[in-house]
């Protein structure tokens, strides 16, 4: 048997440039949703939460740039630079596969070319290519576009090629930038909260939307040589409500049959937490109380990482799976900041404060547009 | 094993190796083939073109595998590649986004997800199974090949809607889509290969 595990990570992020100093950031409660005015030119305000795009080219200044890189090409250079370091995965070996998780990529460019790029670099194939070249990778790279769950989709994709046996490694890299696009796009469709966002809450009132990007590289190995720290991947699953493209199941359907599939025969006791989409809209969160009570979860400790980034989009699956495996490292369940009453019909086991676990596997649950739903079964060595 | 495929282009519908005869081309080509063979989904008019593009091509290769339709099912998945993304899409919101003439459409917003076909199609099946859309740098048959045969490690997918969608604009797109099955035989790659080359 093979399994797939974890060999190195890395957040890029308003709450800091490595895994640590975000893990750190959200342990003590840092958010960094903040209201923006004029910003843009988009008319109404609008809170998000925003990389510093100065500190972000400083921080760049220490990656050999050979030419220019839009912001959201430089979050991931940085974030998948950060992770090789010391990983001693070799990126432009031809045993190394790059899988990209966006949702918008560089749609800005529509209405933004500074550095005249060529026109053909707002399709996301092409951004991939080239930051496959910056890394001499030979492979022709995949970019998941699945709307919000594409962070999980693009780890699902991962375990997939490194079953199938042609990759030793696939870098995972989910990032989305936000723009005047994005968010008048979300205003829009008025997703968006005026205040900071309340995951679960009986008063939310919509998301933030914010800047990240984050990587993981995977690797694949036999069973047997195992280490007691490895993350390993165990399975995934993808699923459809079929039932509105921008709005979720009244059944939860799609969630609720990728927990059942993910679990399996685990007994949910031995899951330290199901790390949940959690937007805090209306619907949304809704939706997940009814499918976790349907997979039979309603006792397991449930937490939503929103109210510390926003909704980073493409980012969001890579994100929230790294900081919910430093939870486990770090024997905790992170808070669920913006939330205090239950606001669902099937309450969770939510809480605003951090909380003690022993346990050693976790899920990860996302949903989005176009009805789609995602999870991964993740466990750390050999539990369960 | 395809059980069967379709082609569809600004210019030509071919089902099956069979070029089937429309005489409008472009947008109106999908008009044209909506109301010939699909006539009873009204919502077609509400999708844009990469949409309408994927959906006629779900419904083309669909009605031709002669089953069953509309029960609720889980072990059928459905998977689409492009380049162009939702750029069309992308356009189209952008436009309403003007300093002079600022009024943001959530209609067109909804569409800047090229995933959105993938649930368009779940929707008017009723399939429960996976939905996935990449995008790739060029219609690569082999990455498209070895995506789709890799998604039968999902040991309920039994099926996958799969293939190329792509929109540049209303009057320029392509689409090569079929309806495989799990083979044990391990042909399935070439035979993808195969029907994505023609």
């Amino acid at each position: 048997m093979k399994v797939i595990f974890k060999i190195a990570d890395n957040i890029v992020s308003p709450l800091g440039f490595t895994t640590a100093e975000n893990f750190s950031a959200v342990m003590s409660g840092r958010s960094a949703i903040r209201r923006y005015e004029d910003k843009w030119d988009i008319p109404d305000p609008f809170m998000a939460s925003l990389i510093d795009r100065d500190a972000l080219d400083h921080e760049c200044g220490s990656l050999p740039l050979m030419q220019h890189y839009t912001c959201f090409e430089k979050m991931i250079l940085l974030s998948v630079s950060k992770a090789l370091e010391n990983s001693g995965v070799q990126p432009d070996s031809d045993r190394v596969l790059f899988i990209v998780s966006t949702t918008k990529g560089n749609v800005d460019l529509l209405y933004e070319n500074k550095f005249n790029l060529p026109s053909d670099r707002i399709l996301c194939g092409v951004t991939a290519r080239v930051i496959c070249d910056y890394f001499h990778n030979p492979n022709p790279p995949i970019v998941v576009s699945n709307a919000c769950i594409s962070g999980v989709c693009a780890q699902i994709a991962a375990m997939r090629n490194l079953f199938g046996g042609r990759y030793d490694y696939v870098i995972v890299t989910g990032a989305d930038c936000q723009s005047r696009f994005i968010v008048t796009g979300f205003q829009s469709l008025k997703a968006l909260s005026p205040d900071l966002c309340r995951p679960f809450d009986k008063d939310r009132k919509g998301l933030n939307l914010g800047d990240a990007a984050a990587t993981i590289i995977y690797s694949v190995k036999d069973e047997y040589e195992m280490e007691p720290d490895d993350w390993v991947a165990v399975d995934g699953s993808i699923r459809n409500d079929a039932n509105h493209i921008s709005g979720p199941s009244r059944s939860g359907e799609g969630s609720y049959r990728t927990l059942v599939n993910v679990l399996h025969d685990t007994n949910p006791d031995d899951i330290a937490f199901v790390n949940v989409h959690g937007t805090a809209t209306v619907y949304n969160d809704e939706m997940e109380s009814i499918a976790l009570y349907r997979a039979g979860l309603q006792a397991v400790p449930v937490n939503g990482l929103k109210g510390y980034y926003g909704h980073t989009m493409g980012a969001a699956g890579v994100i929230e799976t790294i900081l919910s495996m430093c939870a486990v490292d770090n024997n905790v369940i992170l808070a669920t900041r913006g939330y205090e009453t239950c606001g669902v019909s099937y309450p969770l086991s939510l809480s605003n404060e951090i909380r003690h676990t022993d346990k050693r596997s976790f899920i990860k649950l996302l949903s989005g547009f176009g009805g789609c739903n995602a999870a991964i079964l993740f466990k750390k060595g050999g539990a369960l | 094993m395809i059980k069967s495929w379709v082609k569809i282009t600004d210019k030509s519908v071919t089902l099956n190796g069979q070029m089937m005869d429309f005489p409008s081309y472009g947008n109106a080509l999908l008009t044209e083939i909506y109301r010939s063979k699909v006539k009873d989904y009204p919502k077609f008019f509400k999708m844009d073109a990469l949409c309408k593009l994927g959906f006629l091509g779900s419904e083309l290769v669909i009605q031709d595998e002669n089953t069953n339709r509309f029960v609720p099912r889980e072990d059928r998945a459905v998977i689409l590649f492009n380049r162009s993304g939702s750029l069309n899409a992308d356009v189209n919101f952008q436009a309403t986004l003007q300093p002079d003439d600022f009024f943001p459409s959530p209609a067109l917003f909804v569409y800047t997800l090229p995933n959105i076909i993938t649930g368009e199609i779940a929707i008017r099946n009723k399939y429960l199974g996976e939905t996935s859309f990449y995008v790739l740098e060029k219609k690569d048959s082999e990455t498209i090949a070895s995506q789709i045969v890799a998604s039968f490690q999902d040991n309920i997918t039994k099926s996958v809607i799969g293939g190329w969608v792509d929109c540049v604009d209303e009057n320029n797109f392509e689409a090569v889509m079929f309806l495989c099955y799990r083979d044990e035989e391990n042909k399935l790659h070439e035979e993808i290969k195969n029907i994505l080359s023609k």
